[in-house]
């Protein structure tokens, strides 16, 4: 068993971070996920792994610094919450243009603009649907405890790198500021050069050797015909994500006739709202999306032949039912799917999402 | 005579660099950037560092320069090479980085980018090409276009009350700790190409012996975008170009030692 | 065993650190543990609060509107989480500053004077050990030598010449608890 601790989520991403052998962090502060960097400064992860650490001039730099640090073939990360993360966005399309590995973090607040420092679930879109520019994915996380901050940092890192695409944890301040126990991974060294150039020597900027052809990281391509192809690779690739990634976990769903949606803090909040519900008698159950993308399409549209309705509980107006709609549409088995959701920092409480199950599926 | 009799090496007397790709480069007849990657190639050649440097392109009309020196490189977003480099050089400080940015790349849009990446003193050359026009979006304004130059964004000629003035960033460069070498270069001549070289030569010596960022302005003429002839842009050059950006050293601190790592 | 708690006062109370002991002590008693706290500009003066699940079992939602216990240190608080208390279930207070004292009849109340003991113990600061101490004592859900490792645990090294001060004003405040209402 590894070591357990007391941990706020934020911390935990450091220390997850300095644990999986992670190479580098650029950041830039911004509450409510400042903790990150703050964790990493403090513990001097140089002295004791290599890891590099530094503390950028604004969220465009990080993101920039990621980009040519990420090029180089080695483990990297950035962090920040939504208003950076649209900062961000430009430096992140490039990143998978460049089809290069990375893990970026959005702690995410409530929006839009400045919006508030308080917990939200509302840059799905921008996290699964694109967010900068261009047809392009990120493998999106999104952990629902301060053991999963711990355990998907690493997680990310080895699908980024599967795929050599970036990565991205989609969390919120809730978890970001909340602690709970968590088993810390076992420390694993950082990759050696020889280990770099095995894994990535065919495309990474370690410098040109005699012999080998440049290495090139570029997302530019002025003949569109090969554009076209370097965009089907792309989606050749995100078509792989969609078989074999998906993750979720099913609470209740072996008799349930309706099912809640959630995922991240809201799917905590939902945990124990069907734990009210069903000491109410009504048959409910939750899925829980691990990934945000690839979204666990199928497990929706099995769920749908065998349930009379979905309700999609979020931290937003309502994002991530459209793509519940659409798994119930592609399953062919056309079931309700209705929303409750709280916005602008709100967390909804256990109490509002079992009345809204109810006034949605048990009236009348 | 055949000219079969001529071609041998003992009659050899000038050789173009092999990290220079056999290639036809995408620059018009005349501009600058041509003569910058031959010198570029030249140092990195002579010093051997052909497998230590990563090259950071700009967007701009030197948005393609990875594909004429055979190196590592990577292509940054508009005006974030400072930041791209840093990254690298962060991650394999034993990399020989440069940037190679033009002047609406590092004086517009990442002016932030470039002044903090010399306020830390990364250590990495930066090559800065000033032209003082945007030449690939078709001739527009630039922070560094002069006074009263027509450019397709000030048909009229640019109007300080309107666009403000025109932008010293390598003396506001110089200002910054950080730096080790900032110098102000031209190519428009043989002695010029040479002198030049010299200063890039010695921005990377500067990388080799981890002193900070060394950063190299190279006055440069766009004669597509200026509308005139190379030779006219040459004289243009001369003559409205230099007085106002005078060539020359602006720091050569060889005291300095700074550590990133 | 799930205990659901809200500890609520003025920033600057302790409230935060009695919530991640308690939740630490949790953690050595091999329990699940959540500390949520609010956080935002209010974390510098004004009300701040936190909530601290320990259960046996994964604990779902660290968003919690009725608890087990609410420990409650001030009158905005008061206002705020005496209603918040499940019937039947625990309310613990300090009465300085309580304006106007809780008047539930459905749940448990106790009072404990921490503040006045803590000056009277000479140091204001182990007013919240104090605090924690009636709570165990309302609610001996983790053992006293859990409690110290949770101490040992949560502290910096360089506060550890302290643990012997909290561990008394933990005791003290185990003997100062009193009832004033019951179901």
């Amino acid at each position: 068993m590894g070591e357990l601790r007391l941990m706020k989520g934020n911390e935990v991403l450091a220390e997850a971070a300095i644990r999986c052998g992670c190479d580098g962090y650029f950041g830039y502060p911004i509450t409510p996920q400042s903790e990150v960097m703050e964790t990493l400064m403090a513990r001097q992860p140089w002295e004791e792994t290599g890891m590099v650490v530094l503390q950028a001039e604004s969220e465009v730099a990080a993101i920039n610094m990621i980009y040519g640090a990420a090029a180089t073939g080695k483990k990297v990360m950035t962090s920040s919450s939504s208003p950076g993360i649209s900062l961000m966005s430009e430096g992140i399309s490039y990143i998978a243009g460049s089809e290069l590995p990375c893990l970026i973090i959005n702690v995410q607040r409530g929006g839009p603009g400045l919006g508030t420092i308080q917990p939200s679930q509302a840059d799905y879109f921008q996290a699964v649907k694109g967010g900068g520019h261009g047809d392009y994915k990120l493998i999106v996380l999104a952990p629902s405890s301060v053991q999963e901050m711990n355990d998907f940092v690493d997680l990310a890192f080895e699908l980024a790198f599967k795929y050599r695409n970036p990565a991205m944890i989609l969390t919120d301040g809730a978890i970001g500021q909340m602690m709970e126990k968590v088993e810390l991974a076992d420390f694993k060294p950082r990759w050696t050069n020889d280990e770099l150039i095995e894994k990535c020597g065919s495309w990474a900027t370690t410098g040109k050797p005699a012999g080998r052809k440049p290495n090139i990281i570029t997302s530019l391509e002025m003949d569109s015909a090969k554009m076209e192809a370097n965009n089907k690779r792309f989606q050749e690739k995100y078509r792989k994500m969609e078989e074999e990634e998906p993750r979720y976990e099913a609470l209740m769903c072996d008799d349930a006739e309706y099912v809640i949606v959630a995922f991240g803090t809201s799917s905590r909040v939902c945990q124990k709202a069907i734990e009210l519900a069903r000491a109410k008698g009504v048959k409910v159950g939750l899925l829980r999306p691990i990934t945000l993308y690839p979204f666990p399409k199928k497990a929706i549209a099995e769920l749908s032949c065998r349930i009379k309705g979905f309700l999609s509980v979020e931290m937003s107006a309502g994002q991530m039912i459209e793509d519940i709609k659409l798994s119930v549409f592609e399953g062919g088995c056309i079931v309700p799917v209705k929303f409750f959701g709280r916005l602008g920092g709100i967390i909804p409480s256990p109490g509002e999402v079992v009345k809204a199950l109810e006034e949605n599926f048990l009236k009348g | 005579m055949d000219i079969k009799d001529i071609i041998k090496p003992e009659n050899l007397v000038y050789k173009k660099s092999e990290l220079l790709i056999d290639t036809i480069m995408h620059y018009c007849p005349g501009c600058s950037h041509g003569v910058v990657h031959k010198i570029l190639s030249e140092v990195i050649d002579e010093m051997g560092i052909q497998e230590k440097t990563i090259g950071i392109a700009p967007v701009g009309c030197a948005v393609f320069a990875y594909n004429y020196i055979d190196i590592d490189w990577q292509e940054a977003a508009h005006g974030r090479a400072p930041a791209v480099a840093t990254g690298v050089v962060r991650l394999n400080p034993d990399n020989i980085v440069f940037a190679y940015q033009g002047d609406g790349d590092l004086a517009s849009i990442g002016t932030a980018e470039i002044i903090h990446a010399c306020n830390r003193g990364e250590n990495i050359v930066v090559i800065f090409i000033n032209n003082g026009i945007y030449g690939m979006t078709g001739g527009q304004m630039a922070p560094t276009t002069l006074v009263g130059q027509v450019t397709s964004t000030t048909p009229a000629g640019r109007n300080v009350d309107l666009n403000g003035y025109p932008m010293k960033i390598t003396e506001l460069i110089a200002q910054l700790p950080g730096t080790s070498y900032v110098t102000r270069q031209s190519v428009q001549t043989a002695a010029a190409v040479r002198k030049c070289k010299r200063s890039i030569k010695k921005a990377f010596q500067n990388v080799i012996d981890k002193k900070g960022t060394s950063f190299v302005e190279v006055v440069s003429t766009c004669n597509a975008g200026w509308k005139m002839t190379p030779v006219g842009a040459n004289k243009w050059m001369e003559e409205n170009m230099f007085p106002f950006y005078p060539l020359g050293d602006m720091k050569d601190s060889d005291k300095k030692e700074v550590s990133n790592n | 065993m799930t205990e659901e708690i809200i500890i609520a006062g003025f920033g600057g109370q302790g409230v935060l650190s009695m919530g991640k002991i308690i939740a630490y002590s949790g953690i050595m008693e091999n329990k699940e543990v959540t500390w949520f706290p609010s956080y935002g500009p209010e974390m510098r003066g004004g009300t701040a609060n936190v909530t601290v699940v320990v259960s046996d079992d994964r604990i779902s939602s660290p968003v919690i509107q009725e608890f087990d216990t609410a420990i409650i240190l001030n009158q905005q608080s008061m206002d705020k989480f005496e209603k918040a208390v499940k019937p039947g279930g625990t309310l613990i207070y300090d009465p300085n500053g309580i304006l106007r004292p809780p008047a539930r009849t459905d749940i448990n109340i106790y009072k404990v004077e921490g503040t006045r003991t803590a000056i009277e113990m000479g140091n204001p600061k182990v007013f919240n050990m104090i605090v924690v101490g009636s709570y165990l004592k309302v609610k001996p859900i983790l053992s006293l030598a859990n409690v110290e490792k949770g101490l040992e645990k949560s502290l910096p090294p360089r506060y550890h010449k302290l643990i012997p001060l909290n561990l008394k004003a933990i005791e003290k405040g185990q003997e100062i608890v009193e009832k004033v209402g019951e179901v």
